[in-house]
């Protein structure tokens, strides 16, 4: 049973490297971004098979708050890529 | 028992482990940025998501704890997985990348140049 989640770990970590490859290799920047979050979203697989085989479960909140923080960075970029600002200004305030 | 709770777990730890070397595979082989999102988002999504659930079952059926920690991440990552690929897929296409040269329709272009030009006039 722990072989089996050792193997499955060696396998995400090669996905992982197929990953960056794409981060380093992808010609254009929202190439970069979307390998980027399937970084993030590989990682969460990799805690939750960490957790088993630390035989924790202490492990699993950063599952949670890894899964938001991918999805924040990759909207931020996203809205960064499209119009050049992440947070607008109000364009009827008087400053 | 036993056997049943185990096999019940490989089986979903190797679906999702599937799924998550579709992606690898996708992310390397697919030509331009559309599809390469589109193979990201979805088939990522339903691998963590497969491999989480196998972590709920270990920790369910075998250390004999319900974790709603869980579910949570298995909720919010179905929730904003597609809504992400959506997202940058959206800021690929409005910031100028071209698709791949052998793509045969392009719906989004024609509109958006319409939409351009009645801004225009309607700022004149």
């Amino acid at each position: 049973m722990m072989i089996f989640f050792w193997i499955s770990l060696v396998i995400i970590s090669l996905a992982i490297a197929a990953f960056i490859y794409r981060v380093i290799v992808g010609p254009t920047i929202p190439d970069r971004v979307v390998a980027l979050d399937t970084i993030g979203v590989a990682l969460i697989c990799m805690i939750g098979l960490i957790s088993i085989l630390a035989d924790t479960s202490f492990y699993l909140d950063i599952i949670l708050l890894l899964a938001i923080l991918a999805f924040i960075g990759t909207v931020a970029f996203s809205k960064f890529l499209e119009k050049g600002v992440i947070i607008e200004r109000d364009r009827n305030s008087k400053e | 028992m036993e056997i049943l709770k185990n096999s019940l777990i490989i089986l979903t730890t190797s679906i999702g482990l599937v799924f998550i070397v579709v992606t690898a595979v996708g992310l390397i082989r697919l030509p331009d940025v559309y599809s390469r999102t589109h193979a990201a988002s979805k088939s990522a999504t339903l691998g963590v998501m497969f491999i989480l659930l196998g972590v709920f079952l270990h920790f369910w059926l075998i250390k004999d704890e319900v974790n709603t920690r869980l579910l949570l991440g298995i909720a919010f990552l179905f929730m904003t997985g597609p809504v992400g690929g959506h997202v940058i897929g959206r800021a690929a296409y409005l910031s100028g990348v071209p698709m791949w040269k052998h793509s045969v329709k392009d719906d989004l272009g024609p509109y958006l140049k319409e939409q351009k030009k009645a801004h225009r006039q309607s700022i004149d």
